[in-house]
């Protein structure tokens, strides 16, 4: 266990150092840059811009300002923005909140629904069920999350004034069933992606399972199908599903991105693509490498969590 | 319809058909089988991959998957530890799970895969015991404890605790028997429960088999291709071919003076350890066993068989014929057979 600790280290060091090079090479090569929002202020000339510039230390070499960057950033200094000039890290840790609420709801809606679907399917394989389950996934696969998130908006918004369109809260209303009213929608759209793939991953490995000859063992003790299903195939099924929980983690926080920009929720993904269109490079990357940390742990807990429910693994 | 007869056996199968429906249609898979096990005896059914006698011995058990998409024919006649006789192609699911794994178990070829891997050896086999009994978890293991111990299993105790991966094949199919003997069954399946071990291996599971067997008078159901151990372990045996019983008697007649050129061929088929002048070649059955979806007319061996007669052979499907001394034959020329057969 502590070799695997040390090991996930070492790895985890590795590959947050490629996708901090990769991540700050790719932002600096993107046409424009923080400079443009400076030139457009009335009145400024090329001298004051390249001042400018150089205050921000964005004449030197490239290779130059990423070590820069990165030996602050080990510091626990991750700069500050060039927007409003706040410690990125203050900025970042402002928006979290938000993100997991929405994300740890999908979550939730994901596995609940996605599971509990698959499981059915399996079990009443070639069922109406089971057909519709197949093809409604195939459906929320192939919507796109924009759009599906604008159509919720037309509807349950501004047709039937269900929901509120957007944002987390209504100003001066802090009750907890206005948080959660502002969460339904956004969650269920940004769950809508994870609920098809779950179901059928837990479809397929239910039946993969079912398959097996220790569920005819099972079966020929006298159990009742239903602690065959639940007690024999459905605790070996959930095995596989803790890694799927690892790897959706990023699909999850890509998701996440379109979501709250759909419906102005005050998350990361919205702030990224914000700074992103500013060319506010330490918060871009601030935000990329909070990302990448929370995928390793989230892979890292997958890992864990896999040894600990299967005793063939041995970490 | 009243309490059938069915004498001292304790199953008596009769005219079990079984056939699972496909895109094409039904396909017959076992096809008007009879026979009876008595307490104590040892069946052996013989035969190839595909012959039906795995699926003969699921359909006892009602294993086959459910109807519509196996249609299961003829009648399981089992007589219960109360006397009663009932069909277990009739009764209910509900007291069909109440036999299983109590009055009739089963055992598996595969010991690797035919456990459950995440969950705990002691707790596999308690499971069969508390299905069965009114007995609490503490109890339920003690009994595995003392089953794991009568299967042979040393220090019982500590290996309730065990993952099936932490065990040996032969071990696991060990656990196997200990789970199948959890309520005291009056008939016990085993379909190839020696085929995946080693051969020493496969000789201590058959040694304990019969311990087991004199210990409690059950009943043995024993299936396999392997003839050495029928001969081991079988008071009867009954070969298969193509979902049809082609040969059944005593096991001393049948291994010795087999009627049926089936059964002669798969006893040729069988290396022998016992040549000392020299290198015997091995003779196989030329050809493999028909599909059930398309069986020869006539004989299903005909097309394999060396003394097939072209226009009897291939035209009049043989009835299962009395021989000698009990010995029934699937043949239409097994007297003929058995004259050639004789001289040297």
């Amino acid at each position: 266990m502590a070799s695997f600790l040390l090991n996930r280290l070492i790895q985890s060091v590795i590959l947050l150092a490629l996708v901090s090079v990769i991540g700050f090479a790719v932002l600096h090569l993107a046409p424009g840059g923080p400079l443009s929002q400076f030139a457009l202020i009335p009145g400024m000339t090329q001298e004051q811009l390249a001042h400018i510039a150089h205050e921000m230390g964005l004449d030197r070499p490239l290779p130059l300002q990423y070590w820069e960057w990165v030996s602050r950033l080990v510091t626990g200094d991750w700069g500050h923005s060039y927007r409003d000039n706040q410690p990125v890290l203050a900025i970042i840790s402002g928006r979290l909140p938000a993100t997991f609420e929405l994300m740890l709801t999908a979550i939730a809606l994901a596995v609940l629904l996605g599971v509990t679907v698959g499981v059915l399917g399996a079990v009443r394989r070639g069922s109406i069920f089971d057909s519709l389950a197949t093809v409604g996934a195939m459906v929320a696969l192939s919507i796109p999350t924009f759009w599906f998130g604008l159509i919720v908006i037309y509807i349950f918004a501004v047709k039937l004034g269900w929901l509120p369109a957007g944002s987390r809260s209504t100003v001066g209303d802090g009750s907890f069933s206005d948080y959660f009213r502002h969460l339904i929608a956004p969650a269920v759209v940004l769950a809508l992606v994870e609920v098809a793939i779950w179901s059928r991953y837990m479809r397929g490995a239910m039946l993969d399972v079912i398959s097996q000859d220790f569920i005819r063992t099972a079966r020929a003790k006298g159990l009742s199908e239903k602690s065959v299903m639940l007690r024999h195939a459905f605790r070996n099924a959930l095995l596989p599903m803790i890694e799927l929980a690892g790897l959706e983690l990023p699909t999850l926080l890509g998701g996440a991105l379109v979501t709250e920009t759909v419906f102005t929720w005050p998350g990361m993904g919205r702030l990224f693509l914000d700074s992103l269109g500013y060319r506010d490079y330490p918060v871009v990357m601030g935000i990329l490498m909070v990302s990448a940390v929370l995928v390793l742990i989230g892979s890292l807990f997958a890992d864990i969590l896999s040894a600990a429910a299967d005793p063939r693994i041995r970490l | 319809m009243g309490a059938p007869e069915i004498a001292t056996a304790v199953l008596d199968v009769r005219n079990l058909s079984v056939a699972f429906a496909t895109h094409t249609g039904p396909v017959a898979a076992v096809h008007d089988v009879s026979f009876t096990v008595a307490p104590g005896e040892t069946l052996a059914l013989v035969g190839e991959s595909g012959s039906g006698k795995s699926v003969t011995s699921l359909a006892v058990m009602r294993l086959t998957p459910p109807a519509p998409r196996t249609r299961l024919d003829g009648q399981a006649l089992f007589r219960s530890r109360d006397g009663t006789v009932r069909d277990l192609l009739a009764v209910p699911e509900r007291a069909m799970r109440a036999l299983r794994g109590n009055e009739i178990a089963m055992i598996f070829q595969e010991p690797m895969t035919s456990l459950n891997p995440v969950q705990r050896v002691g707790d596999q086999i308690a499971e069969a015991v508390m299905t069965h009994r009114p007995v609490g978890r503490r109890e339920a293991l003690d009994r595995a404890e003392h089953l794991l111990a009568r299967v042979g299993i040393s220090d019982a105790r500590r290996r309730l605790a065990a993952f099936p991966h932490h065990l040996s094949g032969g071990m696991r199919q060990r656990v196997m028997i200990a789970m199948a003997l959890a309520c005291d069954p009056a008939l016990l399946i085993a379909d190839e429960p020696t085929t995946a071990l080693d051969v020493t291996v496969q000789a201590q599971i058959l040694e304990l088999l019969q311990d087991l067997q004199r210990e409690t008078g059950m009943a043995i159901v024993f299936i396999t291709h392997n003839l050495g151990v029928v001969a081991e372990i079988a008071d009867r045996v009954m070969v298969m071919y193509a979902g049809r019983i082609v040969e059944q008697g005593e096991v001393g007649p049948v291994m010795r003076a087999p009627l049926m050129p089936y059964t002669q061929g798969l006893l040729r088929a069988v290396p022998t350890l016992t040549v000392s002048d020299g290198f015997v070649p091995l003779t196989s059955i030329p050809g493999t066993v028909p599909s059930p979806t398309a069986l020869p007319p006539g004989c299903a061996f005909e097309p394999r068989c060396p003394y097939a007669l072209p226009g009897l052979c291939d035209a009049t499907t043989p009835p299962l014929d009395d021989a000698f001394d009990g010995q029934q034959v699937r043949c239409l020329r097994w007297d003929a057979v058995a004259a050639l057969e004789a001289r040297p």
